[in-house]
Protein backbone atom coordinates (compact mmCIF):
# COMPACT_ATOMS: atom_id res chain seq x y z
CA UNK A 1 0.00 0.00 0.00
CA UNK A 2 2.76 2.61 0.68
CA UNK A 3 4.47 1.47 -2.50
CA UNK A 4 1.65 2.21 -4.30
CA UNK A 5 0.75 5.74 -2.51
CA UNK A 6 4.13 6.80 -4.07
CA UNK A 7 2.26 5.81 -7.63
CA UNK A 8 -0.99 7.22 -7.02
CA UNK A 9 0.12 10.23 -5.04
CA UNK A 10 1.42 11.70 -8.33
CA UNK A 11 -2.20 10.63 -10.33
CA UNK A 12 -3.99 12.77 -7.24
CA UNK A 13 -1.95 15.79 -8.06
CA UNK A 14 -3.11 15.60 -11.88
CA UNK A 15 -6.42 15.06 -10.88
CA UNK A 16 -6.54 17.96 -8.70
CA UNK A 17 -4.65 20.21 -10.92
CA UNK A 18 -6.98 18.64 -13.89
CA UNK A 19 -10.27 19.05 -12.05
CA UNK A 20 -8.96 22.84 -11.07
CA UNK A 21 -8.23 24.04 -14.58
CA UNK A 22 -11.04 22.40 -16.02
CA UNK A 23 -13.50 24.00 -13.29
CA UNK A 24 -12.36 27.39 -14.12
CA UNK A 25 -12.59 27.32 -17.54
CA UNK A 26 -15.89 25.07 -18.33
CA UNK A 27 -17.27 28.03 -15.56
CA UNK A 28 -16.39 30.66 -17.68
CA UNK A 29 -17.50 29.98 -20.66
CA UNK A 30 -20.55 28.82 -19.63
CA UNK A 31 -20.84 32.08 -18.35
CA UNK A 32 -19.93 33.79 -21.39
CA UNK A 33 -21.98 32.26 -23.66
CA UNK A 34 -25.13 32.76 -21.26
CA UNK A 35 -24.52 35.93 -21.43
CA UNK A 36 -24.20 36.17 -25.37
CA UNK A 37 -27.44 34.45 -25.31
CA UNK A 38 -29.14 37.61 -22.88
CA UNK A 39 -28.16 39.85 -26.04
CA UNK A 40 -31.19 37.95 -27.90
CA UNK A 41 -29.20 38.08 -31.35
CA UNK A 42 -31.15 35.28 -33.17
CA UNK A 43 -28.13 34.13 -35.23
CA UNK A 44 -25.76 33.46 -31.97
CA UNK A 45 -28.63 31.83 -30.10
CA UNK A 46 -29.00 29.75 -32.68
CA UNK A 47 -25.13 28.90 -32.70
CA UNK A 48 -25.16 28.04 -29.23
CA UNK A 49 -28.53 26.34 -28.69
CA UNK A 50 -26.63 23.73 -31.27
CA UNK A 51 -23.54 23.59 -29.56
CA UNK A 52 -25.48 23.28 -26.05
CA UNK A 53 -27.92 20.25 -27.71
CA UNK A 54 -24.63 18.55 -29.27
CA UNK A 55 -22.69 18.22 -26.41
CA UNK A 56 -25.28 17.42 -23.58
CA UNK A 57 -26.24 14.48 -25.94
CA UNK A 58 -23.03 13.40 -26.72
CA UNK A 59 -21.24 11.04 -24.17
CA UNK A 60 -18.19 12.51 -22.79
CA UNK A 61 -15.61 9.65 -23.19
CA UNK A 62 -16.08 9.76 -26.59
CA UNK A 63 -15.68 13.83 -26.57
CA UNK A 64 -12.46 12.85 -25.13
CA UNK A 65 -11.69 10.24 -27.57
CA UNK A 66 -12.17 12.42 -30.84
CA UNK A 67 -9.99 15.15 -29.18
CA UNK A 68 -7.06 12.87 -28.38
CA UNK A 69 -7.06 11.13 -32.03
CA UNK A 70 -7.26 15.25 -33.68
CA UNK A 71 -4.10 16.08 -31.17
CA UNK A 72 -1.42 15.01 -34.26
CA UNK A 73 -3.34 17.83 -35.76
CA UNK A 74 -2.31 19.87 -33.54
CA UNK A 75 1.38 19.35 -33.66
CA UNK A 76 2.39 15.75 -31.06
CA UNK A 77 3.58 18.14 -28.75
CA UNK A 78 0.44 18.93 -27.63
CA UNK A 79 0.68 17.73 -23.87
CA UNK A 80 -2.22 15.24 -22.73
CA UNK A 81 -3.17 17.45 -19.94
CA UNK A 82 -4.29 20.11 -22.25
CA UNK A 83 -6.36 18.03 -24.72
CA UNK A 84 -8.28 16.42 -20.81
CA UNK A 85 -8.74 20.76 -20.01
CA UNK A 86 -10.46 20.81 -23.69
CA UNK A 87 -12.54 18.04 -23.79
CA UNK A 88 -13.87 18.99 -20.30
CA UNK A 89 -14.62 22.67 -21.16
CA UNK A 90 -16.29 21.50 -24.18
CA UNK A 91 -18.48 19.27 -22.34
CA UNK A 92 -18.81 21.19 -19.07
CA UNK A 93 -19.66 24.63 -20.88
CA UNK A 94 -22.53 23.30 -21.94
CA UNK A 95 -23.77 22.42 -18.87
CA UNK A 96 -22.86 25.42 -17.21
CA UNK A 97 -24.73 27.46 -19.66
CA UNK A 98 -27.84 26.20 -19.43
CA UNK A 99 -27.33 26.44 -15.13
CA UNK A 100 -26.47 30.13 -16.01
CA UNK A 101 -29.53 31.47 -18.52
CA UNK A 102 -31.59 29.80 -16.56
CA UNK A 103 -30.45 32.21 -13.47
CA UNK A 104 -30.45 34.71 -16.11
CA UNK A 105 -33.74 34.18 -17.36
CA UNK A 106 -35.61 33.89 -13.42
CA UNK A 107 -34.93 37.48 -13.59
CA UNK A 108 -37.66 39.17 -13.22
CA UNK A 109 -37.77 41.57 -16.47
CA UNK A 110 -38.50 44.71 -14.64
CA UNK A 111 -34.97 44.95 -13.28
CA UNK A 112 -34.00 44.87 -16.77
CA UNK A 113 -36.85 47.99 -17.71
CA UNK A 114 -35.77 49.41 -15.01
CA UNK A 115 -31.94 49.82 -15.06
CA UNK A 116 -32.38 50.69 -18.82
CA UNK A 117 -34.45 53.29 -18.07
CA UNK A 118 -32.08 54.84 -15.31
CA UNK A 119 -29.61 54.76 -18.75
CA UNK A 120 -27.40 51.84 -17.33
CA UNK A 121 -26.32 50.28 -20.65
CA UNK A 122 -26.05 45.80 -21.44
CA UNK A 123 -22.89 45.46 -20.03
CA UNK A 124 -23.74 47.60 -17.01
CA UNK A 125 -27.03 45.87 -15.96
CA UNK A 126 -25.65 42.48 -16.58
CA UNK A 127 -22.50 43.04 -14.16
CA UNK A 128 -24.50 45.17 -11.73
CA UNK A 129 -27.95 44.28 -11.37
CA UNK A 130 -29.01 40.76 -12.68
CA UNK A 131 -25.63 38.68 -12.41
CA UNK A 132 -25.70 39.53 -8.53
CA UNK A 133 -29.21 38.30 -8.11
CA UNK A 134 -29.04 35.28 -10.36
CA UNK A 135 -25.76 33.94 -8.54
CA UNK A 136 -28.37 33.06 -5.79
CA UNK A 137 -30.35 30.81 -7.84
CA UNK A 138 -27.53 29.26 -9.45
CA UNK A 139 -26.02 28.28 -6.88
CA UNK A 140 -27.18 25.03 -5.77
CA UNK A 141 -27.41 23.85 -9.67
CA UNK A 142 -23.57 25.16 -10.21
CA UNK A 143 -22.59 23.00 -7.11
CA UNK A 144 -23.99 20.27 -8.39
CA UNK A 145 -22.91 20.40 -11.76
CA UNK A 146 -19.30 20.82 -10.53
CA UNK A 147 -19.11 17.93 -8.63
CA UNK A 148 -20.48 16.26 -12.21
CA UNK A 149 -17.28 17.95 -13.63
CA UNK A 150 -14.71 16.68 -11.32
CA UNK A 151 -16.22 13.41 -11.00
CA UNK A 152 -15.93 13.08 -15.15
CA UNK A 153 -12.53 14.09 -14.87
CA UNK A 154 -11.45 10.66 -14.50
CA UNK A 155 -12.44 10.13 -18.37
CA UNK A 156 -9.33 11.35 -18.90
CA UNK A 157 -7.25 7.91 -17.91
CA UNK A 158 -8.75 6.93 -20.55
CA UNK A 159 -6.94 9.05 -23.56
CA UNK A 160 -3.90 7.76 -20.73
CA UNK A 161 -3.27 11.07 -18.98
CA UNK A 162 -1.65 9.85 -15.89
CA UNK A 163 -4.76 10.84 -13.31
CA UNK A 164 -5.85 8.97 -10.37
CA UNK A 165 -7.59 6.26 -11.87
CA UNK A 166 -4.90 5.90 -14.42
CA UNK A 167 -1.80 6.02 -11.70
CA UNK A 168 -4.22 3.20 -9.85
CA UNK A 169 -4.46 1.14 -12.86
CA UNK A 170 -0.83 1.09 -13.24
CA UNK A 171 -0.18 -0.21 -9.99
CA UNK A 172 -2.66 -2.64 -9.92
CA UNK A 173 -1.28 -3.99 -13.41
CA UNK A 174 2.32 -3.66 -11.51
CA UNK A 175 1.60 -5.78 -8.59
CA UNK A 176 -1.09 -7.93 -9.78
CA UNK A 177 -3.51 -6.51 -6.45
CA UNK A 178 -6.81 -4.36 -7.07
CA UNK A 179 -5.75 -2.64 -3.21
CA UNK A 180 -4.74 0.48 -5.44
CA UNK A 181 -7.66 0.62 -6.95
CA UNK A 182 -9.68 0.10 -3.87
CA UNK A 183 -7.53 3.18 -2.68
CA UNK A 184 -8.12 5.40 -5.63
CA UNK A 185 -11.81 4.97 -4.87
CA UNK A 186 -11.19 5.82 -1.11
CA UNK A 187 -9.94 8.65 -2.33
CA UNK A 188 -12.36 10.16 -4.13
CA UNK A 189 -14.81 8.85 -1.48
CA UNK A 190 -12.87 11.54 1.13
CA UNK A 191 -12.37 14.05 -1.48
CA UNK A 192 -15.91 14.64 -2.73
CA UNK A 193 -18.15 13.32 0.03
CA UNK A 194 -18.11 16.78 1.94
CA UNK A 195 -19.32 18.08 -1.49
CA UNK A 196 -22.23 15.65 -2.07
CA UNK A 197 -23.38 16.26 1.60
CA UNK A 198 -23.14 20.27 0.22
CA UNK A 199 -25.20 19.60 -2.57
CA UNK A 200 -27.94 17.58 -0.59
CA UNK A 201 -27.69 21.13 1.87
CA UNK A 202 -28.36 23.38 -1.07
CA UNK A 203 -30.73 21.86 -2.80
CA UNK A 204 -33.20 21.47 0.24
CA UNK A 205 -32.52 25.13 1.68
CA UNK A 206 -33.85 26.34 -1.84
CA UNK A 207 -37.20 24.20 -1.36
CA UNK B 1 -2.99 22.61 -40.51
CA UNK B 2 -3.44 19.15 -42.80
CA UNK B 3 -7.36 19.96 -43.79
CA UNK B 4 -7.35 17.37 -46.14
CA UNK B 5 -5.55 15.00 -43.85
CA UNK B 6 -8.03 15.79 -40.73
CA UNK B 7 -10.94 15.24 -43.28
CA UNK B 8 -9.44 11.99 -44.48
CA UNK B 9 -9.23 10.61 -41.30
CA UNK B 10 -12.33 11.89 -39.90
CA UNK B 11 -14.60 11.95 -42.37
CA UNK B 12 -14.05 9.35 -44.66
CA UNK B 13 -17.20 8.26 -45.78
CA UNK B 14 -15.77 4.42 -47.13
CA UNK B 15 -14.75 3.48 -43.87
CA UNK B 16 -17.99 4.95 -42.09
CA UNK B 17 -19.98 2.91 -44.48
CA UNK B 18 -17.77 -0.15 -43.75
CA UNK B 19 -17.89 -0.09 -40.34
CA UNK B 20 -21.77 0.59 -39.77
CA UNK B 21 -22.95 -2.69 -39.40
CA UNK B 22 -20.61 -3.91 -36.73
CA UNK B 23 -21.51 0.00 -35.39
CA UNK B 24 -25.40 -1.22 -35.73
CA UNK B 25 -24.44 -4.16 -33.22
CA UNK B 26 -22.54 -2.32 -30.86
CA UNK B 27 -25.55 -0.27 -30.69
CA UNK B 28 -27.57 -2.72 -30.05
CA UNK B 29 -25.51 -3.93 -27.26
CA UNK B 30 -25.99 0.04 -25.73
CA UNK B 31 -29.62 0.07 -25.74
CA UNK B 32 -30.01 -3.42 -23.86
CA UNK B 33 -27.34 -2.35 -20.87
CA UNK B 34 -29.10 0.80 -21.17
CA UNK B 35 -32.65 -0.42 -21.37
CA UNK B 36 -31.62 -3.26 -18.22
CA UNK B 37 -29.72 -0.27 -16.18
CA UNK B 38 -32.82 2.30 -16.18
CA UNK B 39 -35.82 -0.34 -15.23
CA UNK B 40 -33.82 -2.12 -12.73
CA UNK B 41 -32.38 1.01 -11.54
CA UNK B 42 -35.57 2.77 -11.29
CA UNK B 43 -37.02 0.12 -9.40
CA UNK B 44 -34.33 -0.14 -7.12
CA UNK B 45 -34.77 4.15 -6.51
CA UNK B 46 -38.21 3.75 -5.72
CA UNK B 47 -38.01 1.22 -3.48
CA UNK B 48 -34.99 2.69 -1.27
CA UNK B 49 -37.39 5.76 -1.24
CA UNK B 50 -40.13 4.38 0.15
CA UNK B 51 -38.26 2.61 2.85
CA UNK B 52 -36.58 5.33 3.85
CA UNK B 53 -39.80 7.86 4.26
CA UNK B 54 -41.31 5.00 5.88
CA UNK B 55 -38.68 4.21 8.39
CA UNK B 56 -38.58 7.50 9.44
CA UNK B 57 -42.25 7.61 10.90
CA UNK B 58 -43.08 7.43 14.19
CA UNK B 59 -43.34 4.50 16.18
CA UNK B 60 -40.86 2.88 13.72
CA UNK B 61 -38.41 -0.13 15.86
CA UNK B 62 -34.90 1.26 16.27
CA UNK B 63 -33.32 -1.44 14.30
CA UNK B 64 -35.13 -0.47 11.54
CA UNK B 65 -34.15 3.18 11.32
CA UNK B 66 -30.73 1.87 12.16
CA UNK B 67 -31.48 0.48 8.54
CA UNK B 68 -31.06 4.23 7.25
CA UNK B 69 -27.37 3.92 8.15
CA UNK B 70 -25.84 2.01 5.77
CA UNK B 71 -28.74 3.38 2.80
CA UNK B 72 -27.41 6.87 3.61
CA UNK B 73 -23.68 5.55 3.09
CA UNK B 74 -24.46 3.56 -0.03
CA UNK B 75 -26.15 6.32 -1.63
CA UNK B 76 -23.71 9.22 -0.71
CA UNK B 77 -20.72 7.13 -1.94
CA UNK B 78 -22.71 6.42 -5.28
CA UNK B 79 -22.74 10.01 -5.96
CA UNK B 80 -19.34 10.59 -4.81
CA UNK B 81 -17.43 7.88 -6.70
CA UNK B 82 -17.26 8.37 -10.62
CA UNK B 83 -18.79 5.42 -11.87
CA UNK B 84 -15.66 4.51 -13.82
CA UNK B 85 -13.98 4.28 -10.92
CA UNK B 86 -16.64 2.07 -9.52
CA UNK B 87 -16.82 0.11 -12.87
CA UNK B 88 -13.03 -0.82 -12.91
CA UNK B 89 -13.47 -1.23 -8.86
CA UNK B 90 -16.31 -3.85 -9.49
CA UNK B 91 -15.00 -5.34 -13.01
CA UNK B 92 -11.10 -5.73 -11.56
CA UNK B 93 -11.15 -6.41 -8.05
CA UNK B 94 -13.85 -8.40 -7.40
CA UNK B 95 -12.20 -11.61 -8.88
CA UNK B 96 -9.99 -11.11 -6.31
CA UNK B 97 -12.69 -11.83 -3.37
CA UNK B 98 -13.46 -14.61 -5.70
CA UNK B 99 -16.76 -12.96 -7.16
CA UNK B 100 -17.23 -13.38 -11.29
CA UNK B 101 -19.33 -11.68 -12.85
CA UNK B 102 -19.26 -11.08 -16.80
CA UNK B 103 -18.68 -8.06 -18.56
CA UNK B 104 -21.71 -7.15 -19.32
CA UNK B 105 -23.26 -7.76 -15.90
CA UNK B 106 -20.34 -5.76 -14.08
CA UNK B 107 -21.37 -2.75 -16.53
CA UNK B 108 -25.97 -3.20 -15.49
CA UNK B 109 -24.70 -3.78 -12.09
CA UNK B 110 -22.41 -0.81 -11.74
CA UNK B 111 -25.31 1.73 -13.60
CA UNK B 112 -28.34 0.25 -11.63
CA UNK B 113 -26.25 0.82 -8.35
CA UNK B 114 -25.40 4.47 -9.68
CA UNK B 115 -29.16 5.11 -10.75
CA UNK B 116 -30.76 3.48 -7.97
CA UNK B 117 -28.37 5.81 -5.40
CA UNK B 118 -29.67 9.35 -7.69
CA UNK B 119 -33.26 7.72 -8.39
CA UNK B 120 -34.25 7.49 -4.09
CA UNK B 121 -32.44 10.85 -3.41
CA UNK B 122 -35.01 12.06 -6.32
CA UNK B 123 -37.88 10.04 -5.20
CA UNK B 124 -37.74 10.43 -2.03
CA UNK B 125 -38.31 14.41 -2.35
CA UNK B 126 -41.02 13.84 -3.93
CA UNK B 127 -42.48 11.76 -1.43
CA UNK B 128 -41.52 14.11 0.82
CA UNK B 129 -42.94 17.21 -1.41
CA UNK B 130 -46.53 15.47 -1.18
CA UNK B 131 -48.60 17.09 1.20
CA UNK B 132 -49.02 15.31 4.37
CA UNK B 133 -52.83 15.97 4.26
CA UNK B 134 -52.84 13.57 1.98
CA UNK B 135 -51.09 10.43 3.47
CA UNK B 136 -53.96 11.40 7.05
CA UNK B 137 -56.73 11.12 4.32
CA UNK B 138 -56.14 8.17 2.70
CA UNK B 139 -55.54 6.54 5.88
CA UNK B 140 -58.32 7.96 7.66
CA UNK B 141 -60.61 6.55 4.73
CA UNK B 142 -59.09 2.79 5.72
CA UNK B 143 -56.47 2.12 3.70
CA UNK B 144 -53.45 0.57 4.73
CA UNK B 145 -50.12 2.29 5.04
CA UNK B 146 -48.55 0.81 1.60
CA UNK B 147 -52.10 1.11 -0.47
CA UNK B 148 -51.75 5.15 0.41
CA UNK B 149 -47.98 5.11 -1.02
CA UNK B 150 -48.92 3.07 -4.06
CA UNK B 151 -52.09 4.83 -4.98
CA UNK B 152 -51.87 8.02 -3.59
CA UNK B 153 -48.49 9.42 -2.59
CA UNK B 154 -46.30 8.32 -5.12
CA UNK B 155 -48.71 8.89 -8.35
CA UNK B 156 -48.45 12.69 -6.89
CA UNK B 157 -44.21 12.20 -6.36
CA UNK B 158 -43.99 11.41 -10.24
CA UNK B 159 -44.88 14.15 -11.14
CA UNK B 160 -42.31 16.17 -8.98
CA UNK B 161 -39.67 13.87 -9.60
CA UNK B 162 -40.21 13.33 -13.23
CA UNK B 163 -37.98 16.43 -14.54
CA UNK B 164 -34.71 15.67 -12.40
CA UNK B 165 -35.89 12.33 -12.81
CA UNK B 166 -35.33 12.51 -17.10
CA UNK B 167 -31.95 14.19 -16.79
CA UNK B 168 -30.79 11.94 -14.65
CA UNK B 169 -31.95 8.89 -17.19
CA UNK B 170 -30.08 10.47 -19.90
CA UNK B 171 -26.72 11.42 -17.92
CA UNK B 172 -26.83 7.57 -16.87
CA UNK B 173 -27.87 6.53 -20.73
CA UNK B 174 -24.52 8.90 -22.01
CA UNK B 175 -22.17 6.35 -18.97
CA UNK B 176 -23.74 3.45 -20.59
CA UNK B 177 -20.39 3.88 -23.42
CA UNK B 178 -18.00 3.88 -20.43
CA UNK B 179 -18.96 0.06 -20.72
CA UNK B 180 -15.83 0.09 -23.50
CA UNK B 181 -13.20 0.08 -20.77
CA UNK B 182 -13.86 -2.99 -19.34
CA UNK B 183 -14.01 -4.13 -23.07
CA UNK B 184 -18.22 -4.74 -23.06
CA UNK B 185 -18.35 -5.05 -26.93
CA UNK B 186 -20.98 -1.61 -26.95
CA UNK B 187 -20.92 0.83 -30.16
CA UNK B 188 -17.84 2.78 -28.57
CA UNK B 189 -15.96 -0.94 -28.69
CA UNK B 190 -17.23 -1.34 -31.76
CA UNK B 191 -15.67 1.96 -32.85
CA UNK B 192 -12.26 1.44 -31.02
CA UNK B 193 -11.81 -1.89 -32.90
CA UNK B 194 -12.41 0.15 -36.41
CA UNK B 195 -9.85 2.57 -35.55
CA UNK B 196 -7.39 -0.21 -34.50
CA UNK B 197 -7.96 -1.67 -37.88
CA UNK B 198 -8.12 0.77 -40.29
CA UNK B 199 -5.79 3.44 -38.60
CA UNK B 200 -8.74 5.70 -38.99
CA UNK B 201 -10.99 7.82 -36.70
CA UNK B 202 -13.88 7.66 -38.92
CA UNK B 203 -15.66 5.01 -36.78
CA UNK B 204 -15.39 6.80 -34.13
CA UNK B 205 -16.82 9.88 -35.49
CA UNK B 206 -19.70 7.22 -36.68
CA UNK B 207 -20.48 6.23 -33.42
CA UNK B 208 -20.45 9.85 -32.08
CA UNK B 209 -23.02 10.78 -34.73
CA UNK B 210 -24.85 7.59 -34.08
CA UNK B 211 -24.84 8.45 -30.12
CA UNK B 212 -25.84 12.16 -31.29
CA UNK B 213 -29.09 10.76 -33.12
CA UNK B 214 -29.58 8.30 -30.58
CA UNK B 215 -29.61 10.84 -27.38
CA UNK B 216 -30.65 14.63 -28.94
CA UNK B 217 -34.52 13.74 -29.26
CA UNK B 218 -33.91 12.99 -25.46
CA UNK B 219 -32.34 16.07 -24.46
CA UNK B 220 -34.85 17.75 -26.01
CA UNK B 221 -37.58 15.78 -23.99
CA UNK B 222 -35.86 16.39 -20.82
CA UNK B 223 -36.09 20.32 -21.72
CA UNK B 224 -39.57 20.51 -22.68
CA UNK B 225 -40.83 17.83 -19.37
CA UNK B 226 -38.90 20.99 -17.44
CA UNK B 227 -40.71 23.71 -18.91
CA UNK B 228 -43.85 22.30 -19.07
CA UNK B 229 -43.69 21.39 -15.39
CA UNK B 230 -42.58 24.82 -14.62
CA UNK B 231 -45.96 26.22 -15.76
Amino acid sequence: MSKSWKIISVGLTNTVQLAVVALICAAFLGLVLAIIRGLKIKVLNFLIIIYVDLFRALPTIVLFMIVYYMLPFFGLSFPLFWAAVVALTINGAAYYEEIFRAGIEAIDTGQWEASRSLGLNFRQTMTHVILPQAIRIVIPPATSNSLELVKTTVLASVISMPDLLYKAQQAAGLWYNPTPLVLAALIFLAMLWPFVRLTSYLERRMV
Amino acid sequence: MDIRGLIDSFFNVRIMLEYLPALGRGLVVTVEIAALSLALGLTLGLILAVVRVSIKRKGTARVFRLLNVPLVFYIDSMRALPPLVTLVVVYFALPYLGVYISRFWSAVSVFVLVLGAFGSEIFRAGIESVDAGQMEAARSQGLSYLQTMRFVVVPQAFRVALPPLTSRMISITKDVSLASVIGVADLLKEAKVGIANTYNTSPLIAAAILFTLLFLPLVRLSAFVERRMKE
